[in-house]
């Protein structure tokens, strides 16, 4: 299974739904779209990842990538996961600390600091 | 003595069959389903940052992982030509920052990794009990083992 991502606005944030396996070859993808999107001013992103079925640490250095981007305009990276095997690499890394992860779409869109 | 043994070219599109590989192995040497997210994942890490290594150091030389399945342990090892990085031979987990890591950075250099190296390695500690990182004159071993459970001739837990 490769990578599949897809885009949509919300107000003013932006959606980005990911689906398959982020790994080392993946992730490149990932990154391009994420810095497409903050260059091209998306600066309140949420990504989907409730169709994500592995992550590893390369992915992991793409999100923390994205969210350096966007803080560095005053954004925001939320990310949607309900997924055990997923989220068990954020609380070994420690990374639970610094995303906001919400259950649903509908919650991280209602979500403010 | 190893069952299987799989040696790729340090290309990134084939850690994908590396992790497939370990996982269709480790189901049938008995380890548990529980543990079988860790096994991908550990071996997705030793296998990204292995091809990152010959990729760094000689891109022509292939990785050879190799699955073992005895005295009720299923091993795995990954075997790069590289040196290990420094401090990555235990590595330590709460020595990150999580904010550190995270702290704003418009990003204009996309050459600069956005976690530091060895944090592959972290992750594999982090989640594996059996773990080792061993340097020779031929290149860093990764080598982690699980339980079997379920195999013929496994234990009984």
């Amino acid at each position: 299974m490769d990578l599949s991502l897809s885009t949509r606005t919300e107000g003013d944030r932006t959606v980005v739904t990911v689906g398959g396996e982020i790994d080392v070859y993946t992730a490149p993808k990932l990154r391009e779209q994420l810095i497409d999107l903050v260059s091209s001013g998306n600066y309140h992103l949420v990504v989907d990842m409730e169709n994500v079925d592995f992550l590893d640490s390369t992915g992991l250095g793409v999100l923390v990538g994205g969210l350096k981007r966007v803080r560095a305009h005053e954004g925001s990276l939320r990310l949607v996961c309900t997924q055990e095997r997923i989220l068990k690499i954020f609380r070994i890394t420690g990374l639970t600390k610094v995303f906001p992860i919400h259950a649903t779409v509908d919650e991280a869109l209602a979500a403010t600091d | 003595m190893p069952v299987v043994d799989v040696t790729f070219s340090a290309l990134p599109a084939h850690v994908r069959t590396a992790r497939l590989v370990a996982l269709a192995v480790a189901r049938r040497a008995g380890v548990n389903d529980d543990l079988l997210d860790e096994v991908r994942l550990a071996v997705g890490e030793a296998c990204s940052r292995a091809v990152g290594v010959n990729g760094d150091h000689s891109p022509g030389s292939a990785v050879r992982m190799t699955l073992s399945d005895e005295q009720a342990r299923f091993t795995v090892e990954v075997v790069d030509v590289g040196p290990l990085e420094a401090g990555a031979a235990e590595p330590d987990l709460d020595a990150l920052s999580p904010e550190q890591l995270s702290a704003p950075d418009a990003g204009g250099n996309d050459v600069v990794p956005d976690l530091p190296p060895g944090f592959g390695l972290a992750v594999i500690s982090g989640l594996v009990e059996e773990f080792s990182v061993s340097s020779d004159g031929d290149g860093t071993h990764v080598r982690m083992s699980w339980p079997v459970t379920g195999g013929v001739g496994g234990t009984e837990t």
